[in-house]
Parts: structure tokens; C-alpha cells; sequence
């Protein structure tokens, strides 16, 4: 028991829990707080909005696979911090939120910068907590982090009225704590890992459909035996892009509506599907009605309330991802193997070779393919990539291999624009030491494009490929296949220059307009000793195929 | 096949839990018919009674998703035919003669519910009992006129030797 500031407790609790950095801004609010940091040995990125350092948090906890930390003040900074909050529910992401609020006298007053940001942000929080007493912050922090990073991940929001700042009290630090209600499943139940290795056993024609939850348990290796066990051709979803490698014989990419033909084709005509840390989103599925319409479902999730939400399963079985597959790989091993026919992988292989691609063009302005495929082969596979979201993303996610977990950092369920720059700084911050590219469109990366002050002032040297088609091209596309062209408030223009703009930051900025030049200005991006911006101007209406339209069903492949 | 079910749920006794339950169920658009809520045996854990309206899919799905909020302690589906439902009703009667007057008074005794007040124009009757019988009463006061009537939701207890409980070990 010591005798204690709650702001200093605050930062103290952070610092037992292993909290290295903080993505912020303070205000008013939490200046008690920042105060407090100021002596401490956390390191505290100032973001310049707050929706950048929600989404700096999440960058940086999917890299390290522990939680992210991002603070604001009350009002307009918590609720600026609510899209990045949303982001990392929906990708199940541990960010902890630190708010500043208005002191307790205050509440419900309508004072200055007040808002409820525990009611906003219930439904996009794992769980949220307004500190009601000095002496139980340790505990609340404690909790938090415990809530955030075990069972099926997500953020949490701290809310700190400023009198828990400012106020003392004896306060003692716990070395656990326990929740009456919260304890996740970690091992799956024997019988239903029995009755799925049967099944797999009897398969014919099975097939792997991996999501974040394999990367998010460090279930990669696992995976990989699994599937060759089988053998069976396993497919991603854009969550679990990387926890499988492109690159196997098996891989047979993503699945689902940007997906790769070769992957709907798979999943469309198995007769197992082997689901792993998936939540089966809409983009994935396409259809429900016919998706993998003939294949019995094994569903391993930790979370229970994704088994039958979205597609039936058959087999369920409720654990964590890397657990639950070793005690697979344990019963698989002591049952007796059936010959399998390799005519099922032989088809699929077919497959792979005859939906190749085509990724090298020459076209003067740049296809996105050959911008991707540059890109591609510039980084290594320990080297990451975060992506905006639209046409850019899904370029990436189809086209774009990726070998290792936690290299490829997408906003998949929510649909952020604006994740992917800021996400990058987080990244980078978390591994230094390798290269971190932003696969941005200029939509996009306008909306975050003043956190460049954040990385050129910290020296955090990202990169940003913009594909710059001077549209929301994803929103063209759209409008082009099934809104008859009309091109409702989708066309950019000319402003900006991304150049000038970075430039104007400190930051190098370098444009490309031919296909020959892409290398070399990679190359100098990347010895640029600052952050860089690489503006590639692409063709205009280039669209993202192969595509699934809304509402069809994963065979129904248009482009 | 929609049918009712009846889901009770244990919750820590928090600020905001109620707005927390109330929001999910909302947001993922589950119809609750009925909802109740009382202290237990245990200090600081509630219960809370619900009725849910849906096939079996909906009801799986609306006791996962209490299950995942934190401070839902535990949640389980009772049977109405296993269990016994009771609501209680205050009902407002207005009396405007004596003759009127007397025959609510009989109609309570038979229905076993109880005057609780009474005013020169109204009587105030509480009567506890399943949905039928409730419903069968205020049909019947509804000839006298109500002024009011004020119901507590359905409260449900499994029969014998089951029950809802906060396990001692979690």
C-alpha cells in the first residue's frame, strides 16, 4: 500500500503491465495524466489526431500481438478516438483507450468537453470502465489489459474523470485479478475435436479456410502441419492474409469477394471446410445461402457467439485456435490414416496455375498489378505491410503474397479509411527495424494525411505507396458495374500534389508515371532517411477483379 | 419455429449494466417481450428475467452474446413447463357505486388478489399470478374502468432441484 496520486497510479499500472509506448494527444482533461507521464520512462507518440492514434495503437498491437495503447482527452478527443475504437473491436485488436473526462462534480452536467463516452463507445468496446475511485485504478488497469488481450481480443476504454487524476489515496497493486464473468475457453471440448478428425479422415475433397484468429493465437505452425497432414489447399481470409504462406503449394490465397477465383472455386466445391478463427463477415462468405454449399463445417472459434451467427456448423468446437489444432494434430496422429486420393489437391493445383494472375504490365499510366508487384518483390517477408481501404486494399489482398503472420495489417471489418498511415506508424514503432509500407489510395490517405507531421517529428520512417487514381475508386467501380456510370461524387480532381505535401511535411516525396521507374524510386524512398511518400499515378478506372457482386454467391466471378 | 423462451441472466450489480444489456440486444436487433430485474441471494449480483421471442438460432444467439458481455455472470434458458412464472400487477379500478364496489371485491377474493387501496372513486388491487390469469383479471376489470395499471415483467424459477446460480468456484 502506498500513498498516491491517481494520475501517477495510473501511469504506474502502465508501467507494470509491460506498456512501452502511448499514441496520443492530451487536453484539458488529462493534462494530470500527461503530467504524470512526463516523469515516466513511457514513451509518448504525439499524434496529431486523434483517430490517427486509435489506429497507431491498433498498427502497433496486431505487430507485436500485445496491447496497444492510445489516450485522449474528453469530449472531441474521446469521440474522435471512436473510429479507431470500432476498427480494433472489429478486428478483434487489444488496444487499451485512455480517456481524460470531466471531473465526477461535473458529470451530467453538460460541462465543457463533456461527453458519455462510456455509453458511445459500449457497443465498440470489449468493455469499458469510468473510474469511480482513486483507490481502485490499479485494479481497473489491471483488468482492462487482462479484458483486452486474453480470450477473443478487443479494445477497452479507461475513462479518467480529471478529480481520479488529481485526487490520493492508498492504492495497492494486484498481481491478477478475476472477473465473475469472464473466463474464455481455451481448450477444445475432446469430443468434438474427435468427431473433427473423423471427419476430416472421411473427406474428400476438405479444405483449410484460415481468419485473423490463427495469426491472433500464433496457430501459423500448427496450420502449416495441419494442412499438409491432410493434405488439404488452404485459403485466407483478408483477416488471415499471412497466417498461412502464399507461397505453399497449398496456399490458395483469399477468399471472398476480391478474392482469388481459385479460392471461391475450392470453397464452393469442398465437401469439408475446416474453419479456423474466422467469423465468416459477408465479404468472406459472399452468399451464405450458397456458400460451400456442399461441405460439411468444422468451426473452431474461442469466441462461442460466432458459432451458427453467420454459416451453420457442423462440427463445432470452441477454443483457442493454436490449442484447439494441436489436439487435432495429436488425434489425427493416433488414427489411422485412409489413402486419399490426390485427385482433389491435383484439381486445385489446376486451378492455381489457371487463374494465375497477370501482374506485369507496361501500361503508361501504371496498372495497380504491376505498382503491386514491384512492391512485392522490394520487401522482405519479415517487412510489413498496412493498407487503406478501397481498391488499394483489395489490390494488396489479392495480389500481394504474403508469407508470415502479422506482415499484412488491413482494417478488414470495419472498413476504415485512413487506417493504413497511421496504422504503419504504429507498426513501425513496434518493429523498427524492418521496412513498413502503406498500400494507400489518395482518398485515403487523405484522411489521415496530417499524422506525415507525427512520423517526420518522431523520425518514424514509413512509406506510402498512394495509388493516386483521383477517384474513390472503389465507389467508381461500383457505380460502373451497377449504377449504369453515373459517377456520383467520386472524382478527387487534381488537388493535391502528394509531393509538394510531403515534402511540405519534411517528408521525401517522389511521383511515378512509368512502369520502369517504379524500382528505383522505391529504392530511393526507402534511403530517403525520412518518412517518403511514393505517388504512383495509375489508371483511372482500373478496376479490382476478380470480383463477386453483392449478394452472389462465391462462383458467381465476374472480370 | 418462433416461439417464447424464457433466459435468465445473472449480472454483476455495475452502473451502466442494464444499458449495456439493453444496447446489445438492441443492436442486434433481438425483440425482448419482457424484462425484469431483482437483487439475488448474492450481494452485488442481479438477475434478470427476459422473455425472447424467436426460433432456437435467436435464442442461441441472444445467450451467447449476453454470455460475452463481462459482467454477465451467467445465463441460462428456462423451460415455462419446468419452471413457475409469476408477475405481479398493480391495478387501478375506478368504482363508481357501492355495487360496483362490492363486486370487484369479489372478483379479487376469487382471483386471490389482494385490495391494497381504496379511494371513494378507485380501488387499488394487487394481484400476482402467470400471464393467463393477470390477463383473465384486467379483462374482467376493464368493465369497471381502469385508470392504471402498473406490471413487474415475468419473474421465473425452475422447479425442483435445478437453479441459476453463481458457481462458487468461478
Amino acid at each position: 500500500m502506498a500513498e498516491m496520486k491517481g494520475a501517477d497510479a495510473v501511469v504506474q499500472a502502465l508501467e507494470r503491465e509491460g506498456v512501452e509506448v502511448i499514441f496520443g494527444i492530451p487536453g484539458g482533461a488529462s493534462i494530470p495524466f500527461y503530467d504524470s507521464l512526463y516523469s515516466s520512462s513511457i514513451r509518448h507518440i504525439l499524434m496529431r489526431h486523434e483517430q490517427g492514434a486509435a489506429h497507431a495503437a491498433d498498427g502497433y498491437a496486431r505487430v507485436l500481438g500485445k496491447a496497444g495503447v492510445c489516450s485522449a482527452t474528453s469530449g472531441p478527443g474521446a469521440t474522435n478516438l471512436t473510429t479507431g475504437i470500432a476498427n480494433a473491436y472489429m478486428d478483434s485488436s487489444p488496444v487499451v483507450a485512455i480517456t481524460g473526462q470531466v471531473a465526477t462534480p461535473f458529470i451530467g452536467k453538460d460541462a465543457f468537453q463533456e461527453t458519455d463516452v462510456i455509453g458511445i463507445t459500449m457497443p465498440i468496446t470489449k468493455h469499458n470502465f469510468q473510474v469511480r475511485s482513486v483507490s481502485e485504478i490499479p485494479e481497473v488497469v489491471k483488468k482492462a489489459f487482462h479484458i483486452a488481450q486474453t480470450g477473443r481480443p478487443g479494445p477497452v476504454l479507461i475513462d479518467l474523470p480529471k478529480d481520479m487524476q488529481e485526487g490520493t489515496a492508498e492504492v495497492e497493486f494486484p498481481e491478477e485479478v478475476s472477473l465473475m464473468g469472464y473466463k474464455p475457453t481455451y481448450d477444445g471440448h475432446p469430443r468434438q475435436v474427435r468427431e473433427a478428425a473423423r471427419a476430416i479422415l472421411e473427406a474428400e475433397r476438405p479444405v483449410i479456410l484460415a481468419g485473423g484468429g490463427v495469426i491472433i493465437s500464433g496457430a501459423s505452425e500448427e496450420l502449416r502441419q495441419l494442412a499438409e497432414l491432410i493434405p488439404a489447399p488452404v485459403v485466407t481470409t483478408l483477416m488471415g492474409k499471412g497466417s498461412f504462406p502464399e507461397t505453399h503449394p497449398l496456399s490458395l490465397g483469399v477468399l471472398g469477394m476480391h478474392g482469388r477465383r481459385e479460392a471461391n472455386h475450392a470453397v464452393t466445391e469442398s465437401d469439408l471446410l475446416i474453419a479456423v478463427g474466422t467469423r465468416f463477415s459477408d465479404r468472406s462468405t459472399g452468399m451464405v445461402s450458397c456458400f460451400a454449399p456442399e461441405a460439411k463445417v468444422i468451426h473452431i472459434d474461442i469466441d462461442p457467439a460466432e458459432i451458427g451467427k453467420n454459416v451453420r456448423a457442423h462440427i463445432p468446437v470452441v477454443g483457442d485456435a493454436k490449442r484447439v489444432l494441436r489436439q487435432l494434430l495429436g488425434v489425427l496422429g493416433e488414427m489411422r490414416r485412409l489413402e486419399r486420393s490426390r485427385s482433389w489437391i491435383e484439381k486445385v493445383t489446376l486451378w492455381k496455375k489457371e487463374f494465375a494472375p497477370e501482374l506485369e504490365y507496361d501500361d503508361v499510366p501504371l496498372k495497380p498489378h504491376r505498382v503491386i508487384k514491384e512492391i512485392m518483390e522490394f520487401l522482405g517477408e519479415d517487412d510489413i505491410v498496412t493498407t487503406e481501404v478501397g481498391q488499394c486494399q483489395m489490390w494488396a489482398h489479392c495480389y500481394m503474397q504474403r508469407s508470415k503472420p502479422r506482415t499484412f495489417i488491413s482494417s478488414g471489418g470495419l472498413g476504415t479509411m485512413g487506417f493504413g498511415f497511421p496504422a504503419a506508424i504504429g507498426a513501425k514503432v513496434a518493429k523498427p527495424e524492418v521496412r513498413v509500407v502503406d498500400i494507400a489510395g489518395d482518398g485515403s490517405f487523405l484522411m489521415n494525411i496530417q499524422e506525415l507531421a507525427t512520423a517526420v517529428e518522431n523520425g518514424i520512417d514509413v512509406m506510402v505507396a498512394v495509388f493516386d487514381n483521383r477517384y474513390l475508386g472503389m465507389v467508381r467501380q461500383w457505380q460502373e458495374l451497377f449504377y449504369d456510370r453515373r459517377y456520383s461524387a467520386v472524382d478527387l480532381g487534381s488537388s493535391p500534389d502528394f509531393v509538394k505535401v510531403a515534402e511540405a511535411f519534411g517528408a521525401f516525396g517522389i511521383r511515378v508515371e512509368r512502369p520502369g521507374e517504379i524500382g528505383d524510386a522505391l529504392k530511393q524512398a526507402a534511403e530517403a532517411g525520412k518518412p517518403a511518400v511514393v505517388d504512383f499515378v495509375i489508371e483511372r478506372e482500373c478496376n479490382i477483379f476478380p470480383m463477386v457482386p453483392p449478394g452472389k454467391c462465391l462462383k458467381e466471378v465476374i472480370g | 419455429m418462433q416461439e417464447e423462451h424464457f433466459i435468465v441472466a445473472l449480472v454483476e450489480d455495475r452502473p451502466g449494466v442494464m444499458q449495456r444489456i439493453a444496447g446489445m440486444l438492441r443492436r442486434r436487433n433481438f425483440n425482448i417481450d419482457s424484462i425484469s430485474v431483482g437483487s439475488t441471494e448474492i450481494p452485488g449480483v442481479s438477475r434478470i428475467t427476459m422473455t425472447v421471442h424467436g426460433d432456437r438460432q435467436t435464442l442461441e444467439q441472444v445467450m451467447k452474446q449476453l454470455n460475452k458481455l463481462i459482467e454477465v455472470v451467467k445465463v441460462s434458458e428456462l423451460r415455462q413447463a419446468e419452471s413457475v412464472v409469476r408477475e405481479l400487477a398493480l391495478i387501478k379500478v375506478s368504482v363508481k357505486n357501492e355495487r360496483a364496489r362490492a363486486e370487484v371485491v369479489q372478483y379479487a377474493s376469487i382471483f386471490r388478489a389482494r385490495i391494497v387501496d381504496v379511494a371513494k372513486q378507485s380501488m387499488m388491487i394487487e394481484i400476482t399470478g402467470d400471464e393467463e390469469k393477470l390477463s383473465a383479471f384486467i379483462e374482467l376489470m376493464r368493465t369497471y374502468g381502469i385508470v392504471e395499471i402498473a406490471r413487474t415483467g415475468k419473474v421465473i424459477m425452475a422447479r425442483g432441484a435445478r437453479s441459476v446460480r453463481v458457481r462458487e468456484t468461478r
